[in-house]
């Protein structure tokens, strides 16, 4: 059984807040085959093509019968706990911090044996197990030996939790209050169990259908945010960056139109302001509050969550300058992501197909449903995924892309969906 | 497979060591000239005599031994570089053996040295292989430790090996290192202190696991009749194996490369293990040397705690082991921890022991162990060592 996670005694302002000490983050080219599955929730580790062999840690050829044609493959976990030990000394900050510390070594079923971190429902040796990959601290994959079956709190254990970004007791920003999908967030964070969200609206005398209601909410505190307003985001920033654990970056402007169905720039440029420039200045006003706070005690800042979209990986002639400005912010989360990787923040980029919502409305179903997207979004944070594609659109185009992008490129030029 | 060559007529001589510090602020270099200059010295040879070379080391890179040829001055026509830690006395033995023997080389130094900086040890860790950056150091980063911690609690549950079993192996040795002047460790241990030191990576403790420092060990290799022209007192290599990533199917280790080969090292001596008079195993953690009395055929598989429970294992013992105090008691200076059983076994069987002597040694055994790239250690080797007759 995992202790249910308590609210933590306030933090004496007399002391430093306790900096990131990173876990070992280096890995070989092959070894990041196992980073990018878990980027995306997926333990895989390399099968060999010719003879089947699963192996582990990764390598350049197949240990079984030497072929080079070593694909990823998805794997069960399930195996058995040969040995266990209790760290009680480490060369490693990061775990010299967090002493002790179990790892177990595991049989999988299907041959190879890991080196793991241990959950801590999981008993001694000899324990059925089903391990994970997860996303350390660090961004990098490891394998994590859980319980087959876990009980009711065991997001909270103390091991999971250094790989998880869990909104239970936290502190949330989700920048735009007023679309159906911000509203969602919030419902769902709450039932997820954050502890305050702050719910950003720009030109507050706008009022928008939905937002009284959720700003009625005992955890929510509305707060003035405009993405296009640099001290908007600024003076926010300075009200309660130092208590932000996770932002979730959803403003958004959606037009559909494309090169030619439009005189003028103003709408890329409105489309730009926000959904590029936007996630810029919000990025320069709160990331370094982040990251100076990403090792502070059990309540810690620890995600960064963009809402992008599909359209970032392909253009939608349709809603060209949306897409473009998606890409545009695709690429920008990436640099962010990188920069974020030091402390420890976790990026987490979301790609929805389209949603169910005013600027969708000529698009045949299957739509996402905010409240979908909404889950998706809390779902990866409490699995600590970085890169999630929600709904049945989102992943077809996700798999068309990766098959083969110039396909997919003349499909959508042809009108395809 | 065809039966192999004998290692007739090659001897081994002039045993030296670089004594041990805890830290050092020369570097691998440093060690190994001195190691070099100690065996000139003892031998009574000119440098330029070393026509082959041998050198193990970790803290020697980015250099190997092509480099430190150079370094020192040194024009040997056989050179080999050995960087295989626990198993490289072992390793460089059979290997400078055999260019003896083929005449590519007529005096063969084999040189283990290594440096320690105050965080050499954290910074060789991580990027010891790349299985070890990809899959055991992001893993609590305890190095070795947590690897033999699991081997070790595996060995207990299977075995029923206690706790005082290995700490009977680890106090033996104490023993033995407080007659051994080099010896880093100085005090007495008991087993009273030995349960009670601060667990490390359970069922680990602190006086299972060694201490890292900077040292070097060093021998000579050539044909039996220029050690006996030379006047230097020498051994014969009476048998050789060596074997590598042995048993991998096992999902935990349990045993090592030895037992597919001991049979073939007893019969190159005419011998069995009854008739060794002492063993040097690679003493990384006592686990490993249990492991060896085992699969070295001085008990049977699981029986090592039966066995330590009633052979005295001290230099005077029923079968003394790790005479010098073995890694866990003088030190582990890097690679020459490996070249550590082999140094003492030449003192041992030339008169050379002092107040550490096994009574009239005539075979000893050393064997060696090293390179633990991901789960579990992939080079086993061993050497009989006899006085010639």
């Amino acid at each position: 059984m995992t202790m249910p996670l308590m609210r933590p005694k306030r933090k004496n302002p007399v002391l430093r807040t306790p900096q990131m000490n990173l876990p070992p983050g280096a890995r070989g080219r092959v070894a990041l085959g196992m980073t990018a599955a878990a980027a995306e929730g997926r333990f895989e580790l390399q099968a060999c093509a010719e003879c089947g062999a699963v192996q582990y840690p990764p390598r350049e050829a197949c240990h079984r019968c030497l072929s080079a044609d070593l694909r990823w493959q998805r794997q069960s976990g399930a195996g058995e706990l040969l040995s266990v030990t209790t760290l009680s000394h480490s060369n490693d900050n990061f775990f010299r911090e967090r002493l002790p510390w179990r790892l177990g070594l595991v049989k999988l079923d299907n041959g190879p044996t890991l080196v793991t971190h241990v959950h801590g429902e999981v008993a001694g040796s000899g324990a059925r197990v089903v391990v994970g990959a997860r996303l350390d601290r660090a961004g990098q994959a490891v394998l994590i030996a859980f319980p087959p079956e876990g009980s009711e709190h065991m997001a909270d254990d103390k091991v999971l939790r250094e790989m998880t970004s869990d909104p239970k007791l936290r502190k949330v920003l989700v920048t735009d209050g007023k679309s159906p999908t911000g509203q969602a967030l919030a419902r769902a964070l709450i039932g997820a169990g954050a502890d305050i969200v702050w719910l950003g609206h720009a030109e507050p005398w706008k009022k928008m259908p939905g937002f009284a209601e959720v700003a009625a909410l005992p955890q929510v505190t509305p707060v003035a945010l405009d993405l296009t307003n640099e001290r908007s985001v600024s003076e926010l920033a300075g009200e309660i960056g130092g208590k932000v654990d996770i932002v979730i970056n959803n403003a958004e402007v959606h037009r559909t139109a494309g090169i030619a169905a439009r005189r003028g720039t103003d709408v890329a440029r409105a489309e730009m302001d926000v959904n590029y420039f936007g996630l810029l200045r919000l990025a320069q006003a709160f990331a370094p509050a982040l990251k100076g706070r990403s090792a502070d005690g059990v309540l810690n800042a620890t995600a960064w969550v963009n809402i992008l979209s599909i359209y970032a990986l392909a253009n939608f002639p349709p809603h060209g300058t949306f897409s473009a400005s998606k890409a545009a912010a695709l690429s920008l989360a990436q640099c962010l992501r990188a920069e974020m990787r030091p402390a420890g923040v976790r990026v987490i980029n979301v790609f929805p197909g389209p949603v169910d919502d005013e600027w969708n409305q000529n698009l045949p179903p299957p739509k996402l449903a905010p409240s979908a997207l909404a889950a998706a979004v809390v779902r990866a944070l409490k699995d600590g995924v970085e890169d999630v594609y929600p709904g049945d659109v989102a992943q077809e185009w996700l798999a068309r892309w990766r098959e083969n992008p110039k396909v997919l490129e003349r499909e959508l030029a042809a009108g395809g969906l | 497979m065809r039966r192999r060559l004998g290692y007739e007529g090659v001897a081994v001589t002039a045993p030296v060591t670089v004594p041990y510090v805890r830290y050092s602020t020369h570097g691998a270099h440093w060690f190994i000239g001195q190691a070099l200059r100690s065996l000139v010295k003892t031998a009574g040879i000119a440098k330029d005599d070393i026509d082959g070379l041998t050198v193990s080391s970790f803290s020697l890179v980015p250099d190997t031994a092509v480099g430190v040829t150079q370094h020192m001055g040194l024009s040997p026509r056989w050179l080999d570089h050995i960087p295989t830690g626990g198993a490289s006395g072992v390793m460089s033995l059979r290997r400078a053996a055999r260019a003896v023997q083929a005449g590519d080389a007529d005096i063969v130094a084999c040189v283990a040295a290594d440096t320690n900086h105050v965080d050499s040890f954290r910074a060789t860790l991580g990027s010891f292989s790349d299985f070890a950056r990809d899959a055991t150091y992001p893993y609590g980063s305890g190095g070795p430790n947590s690897i033999f911690a699991f081997v070790t609690a595996n060995f207990m549950r299977r075995y029923g090996a206690t706790r005082e079993d290995f700490g009977r192996i680890a106090v033996a040795q104490r023993a033995n290192a407080l007659k051994n002047p080099n010896a880093l460790f100085k005090k007495p241990l008991s087993m009273e202190e030995y349960i009670a030191a601060r667990p490390i990576s359970e069922p680990i403790h602190l006086f299972d696991c060694v201490m890292p420092c900077a040292g070097a060990e060093a021998f000579l290799v050539m044909r039996e009749e220029r050690a006996r022209d030379l006047g230097l007192p020498y051994v014969l290599v009476r048998g050789a194996i060596e074997r590598h990533n042995a048993f991998a199917d096992d999902p935990v280790m349990e045993r090592g490369g030895w037992l597919m080969d001991r049979d073939d090292l007893y019969a190159q001596a005419g011998a069995t293990p009854a008739d060794v008079d002492f063993l040097q195993p690679y003493d990384d953690y006592p686990v490993i040397v249990m492991l060896q009395l085992e699969d070295l055929g001085f008990c049977g598989k699981g029986e090592g705690p039966a066995f330590v429970r009633t052979q005295r294992l001290t230099h005077d013992g029923d079968l003394p082991v790790n005479t010098s105090g073995g890694q866990l008691s003088a030190g582990q200076a890097g690679a020459a921890g490996g070249f550590l059983g082999m140094t003492e076994a030449i003192r041992q069987l030339t008169g050379q022991a002092g107040a550490r002597s096994v009574p009239a040694a005539r075979l000893g055994l050393v064997s060696g162990f090293g390179m633990v790239t991901f789960d579990r250690c992939l080079c086993t080797g061993a050497v009989l060592l006899g006085s010639p007759s």
